[in-house]
C-alpha cells in the first residue's frame, strides 16, 4: 500500500481533494445504474422488446397500479436483512457469498419449529426468529473457520455451502418434511397459524421482518460507528496487519461478524417463509436469489448499513420490475439476473471513475510558484512515489 | 451385472462428465497463471452451453455449435477482462456479475428453446475427451517450456517484473482470460450438445464453481487438472448412479461438500506445492507497489 | 585495471568522453509536491556517474523517468545526440537504458534462467532456457558475477539476487546501466565486490548511473557526482575534486555537524533481558537462533545487520507478535515469553513497527481513531461496549500539537498524510503513555532530514528520561549516531555487541558474518 498523493497543496492546510465525497459518490453511482438500465434496454432490443415500451409497461405496472407499489417490499424485506449482514461481513473483509444458504437454513430451522416443535401461541414466530438466526449463523460457521484456521477462499467455499443447502431443502421437502396432507407436491404441510406473521392490512408486507430489518441496519450502523466491536471489525477488516500489532482478535471478531453476517440472512428466510408461503418448498421458491442480489445490494451501500434501506428497496423495485415483466412483457424471470449482473458490472467499474477524481483533480498547474514545495507539509517524493 | 462392468460404466461415465471440468479448469487455470481469476465461470458455461445448443441447432452441425461457445465465452470473459484489468475493478465481484449476466442472458435468451432435445447431438465419447487431455499436456508444455509461459507466468507472479522487461502486462492478461472463457464457453457447450443434448435453463448447475475449485485443487497444474476433473467427474456420476439405494438430493450435495474438503484438505497439508501464483486477484497499475 | 585504491586516484573520465545520455529541463511533479524541478544532467561514455542526494531528493522519480515507469511533465532526453520519448521500460531497453531497481523485480519461484529469459527477444520460442544458461554464464565470468542459472531466486542471497538483475540489463544490451541504491542491502563487503563488477564495465564503454546517499560509495566508486536536494540539480563535479564535507553541504543545504551527541553512560537497572531466545520465520526455520542480551534503562542498544537476518523476527518476538520457541524474554522482572502483544503495551512496551503503513496504521481511519488504536479499549477512549469519540478527538488534537503532525484535521484519514506525519503519528501514539522500553524497527527509513531528525531526537530524550530504547535499523549511520552500544546480527544470532565507538569497518565485517 502507498501513501495515497491526495492533499491539495494550496497553503499549509488545505482542502483534500482524496476522500470523495457524499454527493459525488452518490452521483456516480446513479450515473452506473443509469448506465445498467441503458444497457439492460439494448439487451430488451436484441431481445425483440421495444425498451422504451418496456420501461414504460413496469413504470406503470410497478408504480402506478394500486396495490403494486407496496409488493416492493416483500422483496425489499429479505434483502434488506441479508444486505445489512453482507455489510457487515464486507466490512471485515470477509467475502461471503454465502447468504442465499444461510437464508435457507434460516428457513429450515423456522419450519423446524413450527412444524415439528409443540411451542404454539404468541411464542411461536420469537422462537422462529431465534431459530433461524441460529440457522443462518452455524451455516456460515464452516467456510468462517476454514477462513480463520486454513486460509480457504471463503468465495468458495461458501459459494459450494449454498448448493448444499439448496439439496438438502430439495431433499426436506421431497422426502422426511414432505406434507402427509399436501399429496405428491414436494412442500411440507401448511404452518399452524400461530406461525403466520402478520401483514400491514391491505398489503402482503409481512411488517415484523421489516421492523427487524430497520433496526438491524440502524443497529449495525451503531455497532460499526460507535461501539468497540465495531473498532475492532473495522480495524480488522481494513488493515489485518495493524488488528494483529494491536492485539485484536482476528478469530473472534471475523467470528462474531460472521455469525452475525449468517444469522442476518437466517432471519431474512424466516420471513420467507413464516410471511409469504407459509410452509417449506422448493428452495428455488423460498428464496428467488435474494442472497445474490444482497451481495450488490451490500456493494451498493459502500460499507454503510443504513444506505442498505436505500438500496435494498431500489432492487425490491428491480423484484417487482421482474414480476411485470414476466406478466405484462411475457420475459422470464431470469431477466432480473440481467439487471443484477449489469448494475454489479456498471457499479465496480465506475469505481475507477472515483478513483481519478482523487487521481487528478489534485494536480496543479505547472505554473505554480515552486516555492510551496518546500512548504513544512510537502510530502517528499521519493518516500511517496518510488 | 459384473462389479468391474459397473466400475468401468462408472469410469466411462465420470470421464463424459469430467470433460466440460477439465476444459474448464484448464481455462481458469490458464487465467488465473496470468494472475486473474475469473469467478465468471458458471456465467460463461451456461452461456457457451446455450449458444453451443442454438448454433448446433440452427446449423446442424454441433461442431459449430462449439465454435459458437468458444466464442462467446471469449467474448464474456473480454467484459471480465475490462473491468478487471483495464478499469482495475475487484476480480472476484467483477466475476460474480458476469456469472449473474451469464445466467440471465441464457434464461432469457433460451426461453423459446426450453427443453428442446438437440437434433444432432455429438456423441459423448467423441473427441472431446481425449483432445481435452491433449490440451492439459500443451498447456503444460507451454506454460513450462515455452517462452510465452515464462511471460505468462511473470505476469502471475510478480507483473512490475515483467513490465519492467518491457511486457505488456495488460495485453498478457486480456489474452489469457479470453483464452480462458473460451475453454469455458467450449465447456459449456459440451454439455448441450455432446454430455446431454438439449437446452434447459440453469443445466450448468453450480459446475462453474467447482471448475474454479478445481484450479486451486490441481494447484494451478494442468496435468494434475486431468485427474482432479476426473476425479470430480464420476463423483458427480456416482451423484445419478447411486440413485437407486439413495435419494438423489444427498447424493447431488456431494460434488460440493468433497469440494469444500477437497479445498480444507489443500489448504492443510499442501503447504507449498499449493500456493497460488503471488499476484493473483491484484491488479496492477505501473509504478504503483 | 586501474590502481583505486583512493578515491582521488579513480581514473577520471576525460572531459572529452563523448555524451552518452543527456537529460534537459526535466519536470515531473506530482499531486502536491515538484520531485523534478528542471533537472539537467549528463552521463558519459565510460564513466560511473553518481547521483547523490537524500531520500525525497527527487532521484528515484528521475530515473523512473528515464526508464519510462513515469512520463516527465517538461523537458527531453538525449541518447547518443539523438532527442528520444521514453514511453515504457519497453522504449527504454530499445535505447539501451537497463535499471536494477533497489526492490528487486525478479519472480521468487522462477528459476535464474527463466528470470533473464524473459527479457531477451532473441530466446527461442520452445525451450528458451537452454541458449540462455550459457549466455549466463558468459557474462558471468566475464564481470565476475557469479549464479547458478539453474537455482531458483528464492534460494539465492540478497547480494545473489542483485547479481542477476545486473545480469538481465547487461544480457539486454543495457548501455546504460542505472543501479537505484544498490548498496541499501548489501554489506560494506559485498559492496566493494559491487564496485569491482562497475570498473569492469566502465572499461567496457558502458555508462553507470549509480544512486546513492552515502558519501563514502561516492568517493569509492564513483568519477563524476551530481547532487541533487528537493527535486533540483544542485551541481555536478568531479570526484577528485569534491571533499565530503562539501558533498554533505549540498546534499542537505547545511553544514552537517559529524561529531556524534555524547554517549549517556546507561548504568539504569535491567529493563529488557533476553535469555537464548529461538524463534522461526515464516517458512518454519529458526531464523533468530539463541540470542541473548540485556538492555538496561536509560540505554539505547542498537541492532545492526543486513535485512533478513533476523532482526524483523527478533522484532516481532520481544513485542507478542510471534512465538518464543525456546528461552526467555523478561521485561522489568516479568517473564513475558508468552504476552501477546495487547499486554505487552499495556505493560509498557512501545513497538515503532518496520513497515510502518502495512502494519502501523490503519490507512482509511482518521487520525483520531489511529490515534487511540493502541488503546482504544480503555478509558477514556471507551467506556464499556461504546467509544467516547469527544475524548478520543481530543486526545488526537493534543498529540497533533506536541509532535506537530502535520494533518488537515484529526479527522482527516491517515493515508492522506504524508510518509513523516504517518511515522511520527505513529510515534505519538506509541511514545504518549511514557512507556519503559521502546522498540523501533527503523524509525527513520525513507523520512527527510528534518522528520529524521526529530524522531532521533525524541529517542534521545526518552532515553535521558529513563526509558531503554532497543533501536534496530540498517543504517548503520544512524545505529552509530544514537546507540550506546551497537549489537550486529548475522544469520539469526547476535554475533557481538561492541561499544559506540567502533569503527565502521569492524561493524561491517561483523554484519558480513566476519568474527573479529
Amino acid at each position: 500500500m502507498r501513501v495515497g498523493p491526495s492533499v491539495r497543496q494550496l497553503g499549509p492546510f488545505r482542502i483534500e481533494v482524496g476522500q470523495p465525497s457524499g454527493a459525488w459518490t452518490l452521483a456516480v453511482s446513479a450515473v452506473a445504474i443509469f448506465a445498467a438500465f441503458i444497457a439492460a434496454g439494448g439487451i430488451f432490443w436484441a431481445y425483440g422488446v421495444n425498451p422504451i415500451h418496456a420501461y414504460a409497461v413496469i413504470a406503470h405496472d410497478v408504480l402506478v397500479v394500486p396495490g403494486a407499489f407496496p409488493e416492493i417490499f416483500r422483496s425489499t424485506i429479505p434483502l434488506l436483512l441479508t444486505g445489512v449482514g453482507l455489510v457487515l461481513a464486507f466490512r471485515a473483509q470477509f467475502y461471503n457469498i454465502g447468504a442465499e444458504g444461510q437464508l435457507l437454513a434460516g428457513a429450515v430451522a423456522a419450519t423446524g419449529v413450527a412444524l415439528f416443535t409443540p411451542i404454539r401461541g404468541p411464542m411461536t414466530l420469537p422462537v422462529m426468529f431465534a431459530a433461524g438466526f441460529v440457522g443462518g449463523a452455524l451455516w456460515g460457521l464452516l467456510p468462517s473457520l476454514l477462513k480463520l484456521r486454513l486460509n480457504v477462499n471463503e468465495v468458495i467455499t461458501t459459494l459450494m455451502m449454498n448448493y448444499i443447502a439448496l439439496y438438502f431443502v430439495s431433499w426436506l421437502v421431497t422426502g422426511p418434511w414432505r406434507g402427509p396432507s399436501v399429496r405428491g407436491f414436494a412442500y411440507t404441510d401448511q404452518f399452524p397459524l400461530s406461525a403466520w406473521l402478520p401483514l400491514i392490512p391491505g398489503t402482503r408486507i409481512h411488517w415484523p421482518t421489516l421492523v427487524l430489518g430497520v433496526v438491524l441496519a440502524a443497529g449495525c450502523a451503531v455497532l460499526l460507528a460507535r461501539t468497540r466491536l465495531g473498532f475492532a471489525i473495522r480495524v480488522q477488516g481494513e488493515n489485518p496487519e495493524a488488528a494483529r500489532y494491536v492485539g485484536i482478535n482476528a478469530l473472534r471478531t471475523t467470528l462474531l461478524v460472521m455469525l452475525l453476517s449468517g444469522g442476518a440472512a437466517g432471519l431474512a428466510g424466516v420471513g420467507e417463509v413464516a410471511g409469504v408461503h407459509h410452509k417449506l418448498l422448493d428452495p428455488n421458491q423460498v428464496s428467488l436469489g435474494y442472497g445474490y442480489t444482497a451481495i450488490i445490494v451490500a456493494w451498493l451501500a459502500r460499507g454503510q448499513a443504513l444506505a442498505t434501506l436505500i438500496t435494498a428497496t431500489l432492487f425490491g423495485l428491480i423484484y417487482s420490475s421482474g414480476d411485470v415483466m414476466q406478466v405484462s412483457l411475457q420475459m422470464p424471470f431470469r431477466v432480473t439476473s440481467v439487471f443484477n449482473g449489469l448494475i454489479l458490472f456498471f457499479l465496480i467499474g465506475s469505481e475507477r471513475l472515483l478513483a481519478y477524481r482523487v487521481r487528478w483533480a489534485p494536480r496543479r498547474a505547472p505554473a505554480d510558484p515552486p516555492a510551496s514545495a518546500a512548504a513544512p507539509h510537502r510530502p517528499s517524493g521519493e518516500e511517496q512515489w518510488e | 451385472m459384473g462389479v468391474v462392468d459397473w466400475i468401468l460404466g462408472v469410469l466411462v461415465r465420470g470421464m463424459a462428465l469430467g470433460t466440460p471440468l477439465l476444459w474448464g479448469a484448464l481455462g481458469e487455470i490458464y487465467a488465473e497463471r496470468a494472475g486473474v481469476v475469473n469467478l465468471g465461470v458458471e456465467g460463461m458455461m451456461i452461456l457457451g452451453a446455450f449458444f453451443a445448443f442454438a448454433a448446433a441447432q440452427l446449423t446442424g452441425h454441433p461442431g459449430l455449435g462449439l465454435l459458437a461457445a468458444a466464442l462467446i465465452g471469449g467474448m464474456a470473459a473480454l467484459l471480465h477482462a475490462f473491468v478487471s484489468v483495464t478499469l482495475r475493478a475487484n476480480q472476484f465481484v467483477s466475476g460474480l456479475a458476469l456469472s449473474m449476466l451469464g445466467l440471465g442472458l441464457a434464461g432469457l435468451l433460451g426461453r423459446g428453446w426450453e427443453g428442446f432435445p438437440l437434433s444432432n447431438p455429438l456423441p459423448e465419447r467423441s473427441i472431446l475427451p481425449p483432445l481435452g487431455a491433449l490440451l492439459a499436456v500443451a498447456i503444460w508444455a507451454l506454460l513450462y517450456h515455452t517462452r510465452w509461459g515464462i511471460i505468462l507466468r511473470t505476469v502471475g507472479e510478480s507483473p512490475a517484473a515483467a513490465d519492467a522487461m518491457g511486457i505488456d502486462v495488460a495485453l498478457v492478461r486480456y489474452l489469457a482470460v479470453v483464452f480462458g472463457g473460451m475453454l469455458a464457453g467450449v465447456a459449456g457447450g459440451f454439455l448441450s450438445v455432446a454430455y446431454r443434448p438439449s437446452w434447459t435453463e440453469g443445466m450448468t448447475g453450480g459446475i462453474g464453481w467447482i471448475v474454479v475449485a478445481l484450479a486451486i485443487f490441481a494447484s494451478w497444474d494442468p496435468l494434475r487438472a486431468i485427474g482432479a476433473a476426473l476425479l470430480f467427474g464420476t463423483l458427480f456420476h456416482l451423484s445419478f448412479r447411486l440413485q437407486a439405494w439413495i435419494p438423489p438430493e444427498p447424493l447431488q450435495m456431494m460434488p460440493f461438500a468433497f469440494t469444500i474438503l477437497v479445498l480444507a484438505i489443500a489448504a492443510r497439508w499442501g503447504a507449498r506445492a499449493w500456493r497460488a501464483p503471488e499476484a493473483l486477484g491484484l491488479p496492477y497499475l505501473r509504478g504503483e507497489r | 585495471m586501474h590502481p583505486a585504491s583512493t578515491p582521488s586516484a579513480s581514473p577520471l573520465v576525460p572531459p572529452g568522453a563523448p555524451v552518452r545520455l543527456a537529460v534537459r529541463e526535466i519536470r515531473k511533479t506530482f499531486p502536491g509536491v515538484i520531485a523534478n524541478d528542471r533537472v539537467t544532467l549528463d552521463v558519459r561514455r565510460g564513466e560511473v556517474h553518481a547521483l547523490l542526494g537524500e531520500n525525497g531528493a527527487g532521484k528515484t522519480t528521475l530515473m523512473n523517468i528515464l526508464y519510462g515507469i513515469y512520463q516527465p511533465d517538461a523537458g527531453e532526453i538525449v541518447i547518443d545526440g539523438r532527442e528520444v520519448r521514453v514511453r515504457s521500460p519497453r522504449d527504454a531497453i530499445a535505447h539501451g537504458v537497463g535499471m536494477v531497481p533497489q526492490h528487486f523485480l525478479l519472480v521468487r519461484r522462477h528459476t535464474v534462467a527463466e528470470n533473464v529469459a524473459l527479457g531477451l527477444s532473441g530466446t527461442r520460442f520452445l525451450l528458451p532456457v537452454r541458449g540462455v544458461e550459457m549466455q549466463i554464464n558468459a557474462f558471468a565470468d566475464r564481470y565476475g558475477l557469479r549464479v547458478d542459472p539453474h537455482a531458483a531466486i528464492w534460494q539465492l542471497s540478497i547480494s545473489e539476487q542483485q547479481r542477476v538483475e545486473i545480469l538481465k540489463a547487461l544480457l539486454r544490451g543495457a548501455e546504460i546501466l542505472i543501479l537505484d541504491e544498490p548498496t541499501s542491502v548489501l554489506t560494506p563487503q559485498e559492496a566493494m565486490q559491487l564496485f569491482g563488477v562497475l570498473r569492469r564495465m566502465k572499461e567496457e564503454g558502458k555508462s553507470v548511473i549509480f544512486i546513492t546517499h552515502k558519501l563514502d560509495e561516492v568517493l569509492a566508486a564513483a568519477d563524476r557526482v551530481t547532487v541533487m536536494r528537493k527535486g533540483r540539480v544542485i551541481d555536478t563535479v568531479p570526484v577528485g575534486m569534491a571533499s565530503k564535507p562539501q558533498l554533505a553541504r549540498m546534499m542537505v543545504g547545511h553544514d552537517v555537524d559529524f561529531q556524534l551527541p555524547a554517549r549517556h553512560p546507561g548504568t539504569g537497572a535491567p529493563a529488557l533481558v533476553v535469555e537464548d531466545l529461538w524463534v522461526q520465520g515464516d517458512r518454519g526455520l529458526p531464523v533468530v537462533r539463541g540470542v541473548s542480551f540485556v538492555l538496561h534503562r536509560q540505554e539505547i542498544l542498537g541492532i545492526a545487520g543486513v535485512a533478513g537476518n533476523g532482526q524483523r523476527e527478533l522484532v516481532e518476538a520481544l513485542t507478542g507478535l510471534r512465538r518464543v520457541e525456546r528461552g526467555r524474554v523478561t521485561v522489568l522482572d516479568r517473564d513475558v515469553s508468552r504476552w501477546s502483544p495487547r499486554t505487552m503495551s499495556k505493560m509498557g512496551v512501545a513497538h515503532i513497527p518496520e513497515e510502518r503503513i502495512r502494519m502501523g496504521i490503519v490507512p482509511p481511519m482518521s487520525v483520531t481513531e489511529n490515534a487511540i488504536l493502541r488503546r482504544y479499549e480503555e478509558p477514556p477512549f471507551s467506556r464499556g461496549p461504546l467509544m467516547d469519540y469527544v475524548s478520543a478527538t481530543r486526545f488526537a488534537q493534543q498529540l497533533i500539537v506536541e509532535y506537530s503532525i502535520q494533518t488537515p484535521s484529526p479527522r482527516t484519514p491517515a493515508r492522506l498524510l504524508s510518509g513523516g506525519n504517518i511515522q511520527k503519528l505513529i510515534l505519538a501514539r506509541e511514545l504518549s503513555h511514557r512507556p519503559d522500553l521502546i522498540i523501533a524497527a527503523h524509525p527513520t527509513y525513507g523520512l527527510d532530514v528534518s522528520t529524521t531528525d526529530r524522531i532521533h531526537r525524541l529517542l534521545l530524550q526518552r532515553r535521558d528520561d529513563g526509558a531503554a530504547v532497543l533501536l534496530v535499523s540498517e543504517d548503520l549511520d544512524e545505529i552509530r549516531a544514537l546507540a550506546d552500544r551497537i549489537g550486529v546480527m548475522y544469520g539469526g544470532e547476535l554475533v557481538a555487541v561492541v561499544p559506540a565507538g567502533t569503527d565502521r569497518e569492524t561493524v561491517g565485517l561483523l554484519m558480513a558474518g566476519q568474527r573479529v
